[in-house]
């Protein structure tokens, strides 16, 4: 039987042409001369808002979700293909623009794109389906129960009557929509689950225009903007004479982001929201007229807003002052050396730790992070009267044309939006400030511009991976056993604490803690945001405890996750330790993974976050003084995998990214400054670091998918810790793992 | 502002601007070749990677009139119909994730095997250093070198 699903989304509804307006007509793919059929159809029928049939049975589809990476333009068609059930040869796929009503959440981020739309998707392809085999049986006089639809064709087997899809699209598209449609079962699946290559491969080693980066337009001008030199600065006065009279160079302007008053959502962080912007006939010539201005910044005061964010609305404050790291580290230390707000507690932790024989107390740090997304931020806009044209390469649309509308002071129904390929997203372009300053910049200097950030100014403008810190302590009886953990956690200005993930529930006695340090550096989503910091102290230090009681790393874990799931601790645990236990099984026994092995420096980690659990085994030697990862061997449990070599692509690329912030990732400031500003200063993983071999498992399932940008970056940085120790000797604490100064010893 | 006649693809184009623009930018806004990538502007990371004759350089640092006559290949003239051993190659293992670095390390890879038909694992380190991949691509990035390398007529 396959899955029955209703029609909920208005969006199914045909009729209505999908585009508006095209700033991309340019960036058109090259997938159109990879088509089975060569030519493109004479007319074009419209089954839903995302997809239409041409007359010879070409099928576009619209992917509604931008893309920044994890393929989705080609997985997301995947999902409608499988139950259209159309040749995949014969899709051209085309990027939807922002259109709520239409593609409703239009959101890359948090691992939710795929799981998101497994549903959707797949009832847009089933329904255009069903309405083709209702119009082959109305043409052909035959009960619909009789007609088969299969790769693009349909047939009436007792009249020998066959038509493809294209022959039919026409009545098809005139017919009601179906109220409930029938989903295959994954057994059934032709298309999901097998690769499929990169739709838009061809279009990107050839270097056609994508980008947001790449858009050109008619008349268009190009923007800058100069933001405070450091955290806690605005805006005082610019004097822009100098600079407008260089070369090219048309209008220096100041720009407010926020009307006032202007209640801001969740992703409308912005530590710099009075800027001076420069615009000019092109970059050069802007970059070189940005260096002539003279501006006066001046301290912020504190203040304190309320912000309407995912999780209702919330009061933040702001601190006055220029910030340094020092600051920061002294002001983690001695809030960890306080009592924390207890946000779990199972059995007795107090008299555990009291009546312990040892206690094993570890803490660990990481500093902020940048982003440092390859495609530096941009945007373009032409707003014209109460109108605005923008193509933005931003991870939330929808989240941000509140603003723009508010600032821009245009109904929001006046906004059009496109929605370029994203060179690199992580979290950084879900905060789309930048699109803000690019609309207002157009409607000041009423032209179509379109804003560049340079990397100095993208590296230094904010919205960066918090400074955590972390306090893990363990207390064993006289027999070496494990009876309580506590942990205590912090950061500037977040907490990184899940007090409900594993080990919780695994332990009789626990308790969990967290605290917070106002700053006015601003943050924001970073890969896996709060995990990414959790899962390599949580990992570090149960290898810790597991080498204290004398026990393997992986059966220590595995014992832990069958008492959480024999006997569990407490009301509310988040993980499943069945998919836990699968993964580090798997890992197990993909990596040969063998006890007290001393002919490697081996070390594991795992993790549960965005509802997907990923574990690692990374191998690891000593070469001249510096660490080389020689193999990581990888188990994800994400459900049903639609786009396996794609997923094994964002999965390796996971691994060294976090191999790559473990080692170096590092953003430290001076009086509000951030110390590094480009490429030469802060440290990137580059090839010669990148693992030697990598190789990435998935647990066979038919779950609906579960998260995968995101799962199997955090456990990384367990897995470099754990293996750096057996390659060194040395436990390592603090991030970054490789610096200029000896690590730390516990 | 100076007229330069530069040669692009193997055909001549006629820019009139600051001297001291660099290639990068020449590409970018005034031939409307936009697959040359702006990623740092200091030779960092290699997103803007030309050839200048058979040399793979950072076009973020090469001012237009430091070109002269010599010829300059950008991913858009690598090959007619993107089907250059290493485009093909980077297909097959299907390399890229958000793409943006991409067309820098295939000019990188490019200038690599002409002058190294052949790379050792530590010559194609070597030779890919200077460009950056923020998504981690480089496991994929050296297999499709060695992909390449051993197609014929590199």
């Amino acid at each position: 039987m396959g899955r029955r699903a209703f029609i909920k989304n208005t969006s199914l509804a045909s009729g209505g042409l999908v585009l508006g307006f095209s700033i991309l007509n340019s960036c058109k793919s090259e997938q159109a001369k990879e088509m089975a059929v060569r030519e493109m159809p004479k007319e074009w029928f419209e089954m839903n808002s995302y997809l239409k049939i041409g007359d010879n049975g070409v099928v576009t589809i619209y992917t509604p979700n931008p893309e920044f990476g994890q393929n989705i333009r080609t997985s997301m068609p995947m999902l409608v293909a499988e139950e259209l059930d159309v040749d995949w040869k014969n899709v051209l796929v085309e990027q939807a623009p922002y259109h709520a009503d239409k593609y409703g959440f239009q959101f890359t981020g948090g691992s939710r794109g795929i799981s998101a739309r497994w549903e959707p998707l797949r009832m847009a392809g089933a329904t255009a389906r069903q309405m083709l085999i209702a119009a082959a049986a109305e043409t052909w006089q035959v009960p619909k129960e009789e007609v088969t639809a299969e790769a693009g064709v349909l047939q009436h087997a007792a009249t020998k009557k066959s038509a493809g899809y294209g022959e039919m699209a026409s009545v098809a598209a005139t017919l009601t929509v179906p109220e409930e449609v029938q989903l295959k079962e994954v057994k059934d699946f032709k298309l999901v689950s097998r690769s499929q290559k990169n739709v838009d491969a061809k279009s990107i080693v050839t270097g056609r225009p994508l980008f947001g980066m790449d858009i050109q337009d008619e008349g268009m001008l190009i923007a800058m903007i100069e933001h405070p030199p450091a955290f806690g600065l605005t805006l005082k006065s610019v004097d822009g004479e100098a600079a407008k009279a260089m070369p090219g160079i048309k209008d220096v302007v100041t720009i407010k982001s926020f009307k006032d008053g202007y209640e801001k959502g969740g992703f409308d962080t912005n530590a710099f929201p009075e800027l001076v912007a420069i615009v000019g006939n092109s970059t050069w010539e802007v970059m070189q007229a940005k260096k002539k201005l003279k501006v006066e910044w001046q301290p912020i005061t504190a203040y304190s807003e309320t912000i309407a964010g995912f999780g209702g609305k919330e009061t933040i404050n702001i601190p006055a002052g220029l910030e340094s790291t020092t600051t920061h580290k002294s002001q983690m230390e001695a809030l960890a050396a306080k009592p924390g707000k207890v946000v779990r507690k199972d059995g007795n932790p107090e008299v555990a730790f009291k009546n312990a024989t040892t206690i094993l107390e570890r803490s660990y740090s990481a500093p902020f992070l940048a982003h440092n997304n390859m495609e530096p931020l941009n945007a373009f806009a032409h707003v014209a009267g109460d109108k605005a044209k923008i193509a933005a390469p931003i991870q939330i649309p929808s989240l941000i044309i509140p603003t723009i509308a508010s600032s821009l002071g245009i109904p929001k129904e006046n906004i059009e939006m496109d929605l370029p390929r994203m060179g690199g997203g992580f979290g950084r372009k879900a905060y789309a400030h930048f699109v803000v300053e690019a609309a207002l910049i157009s409607q000041k200097v009423n032209a179509p511009i379109k804003l560049v950030y340079s990397r100095e100014d993208d590296m230094t403008n904010g919205i960066y991976r918090p400074s955590y810190h972390a306090t893990y302590r363990a207390a064993f009886d006289e027999n070496n056993n494990l009876t309580a953990l506590h942990v205590k956690a912090g950061g500037v200005p977040e907490s990184p604490l899940f007090a409900n993930r594993f080990p919780a529930g695994a332990i009789d006695n626990y308790m969990a803690e967290e605290w917070t340090i106002d700053s006015n550096i601003t943050i924001g989503a970073f890969r896996a945001p709060r995990s990414n910091f959790m899962a390599g102290a949580e990992q570090a230090f149960l290898d810790e405890v597991a080498e204290t009681m004398g026990k393997d790393a992986i059966q220590f874990r595995l014992d832990l996750l069958k008492r959480a799931k024999e006997n569990p601790v407490g009301e509310r645990n988040d993980y499943d330790a069945d998919r836990y236990t699968g993964v580090l099984e798997l890992v197990r026994e993909k990596s040969a993974w063998k006890e007290n092995d001393a002919t490697k420096h081996r070390g594991v980690s795992a993790y549960f976050c965005h509802n997907s659990y990923a574990a690692h085994v990374l191998d690891l030697k000593m070469e001249n003084g510096k660490p080389v990862v020689e193999k990581v061997v990888c188990a994800i449990d994400c459900g049903v995998v639609v786009n396996p070599d794609a997923a094994t692509n964002m999965a390796e690329g996971a691994i060294t990214d976090g191999i790559g912030n473990a080692f170096y990732g590092e953003l430290t400031f001076q009086d509000g400054v951030p110390q590094k500003n480009n490429f030469h200063q802060y440290q990137m993983i580059r090839i010669n670091d990148a693992p030697k071999e990598i190789d990435v498992h998935f647990v066979q399932n038919e779950i609906d998918p579960t998260g995968m940008g995101e799962p199997p970056f955090p456990p990384v940085f367990g897995a470099v810790a754990n293996a750096l120790y057996k390659a060194t000797g040395q436990r390592h604490y603090e991030q970054p793992f490789i610096t200029d100064k000896p690590p730390l010893v516990g | 502002m100076a007229i330069f006649n530069l040669n692009i693809n193997g055909e001549t184009k006629e820019v009139d601007v600051d001297p001291a623009t660099p290639m990068l930018w020449v590409l970018r806004d005034h031939i409307n070749l936009v697959g040359t990538k702006y990623g740092c502007g200091i030779a960092q990371c290699g997103a803007c990677t030309v050839h200048l004759g058979d040399n793979a350089v950072r076009s973020c640092q090469l001012p237009v009139s430091a070109v002269g006559k010599q010829k300059i290949t950008t991913i858009e003239g690598l090959s007619e119909h993107g089907d250059h051993p290493v485009q093909k190659a980077w297909l097959e293992i299907d390399v890229p994730q958000c793409g943006y670095c991409q067309a820098g390390q295939i000019m990188s890879a490019s200038a690599l095997l002409k002058r190294t038909p052949n790379p050792s694992d530590e010559e194609i380190e070597s030779a890919m250093n200077g460009n950056i991949c923020r998504c981690g691509t480089y496991t994929r990035i050296k297999k499709a070198i060695k992909t390449a390398a051993s197609s014929e007529n590199v």
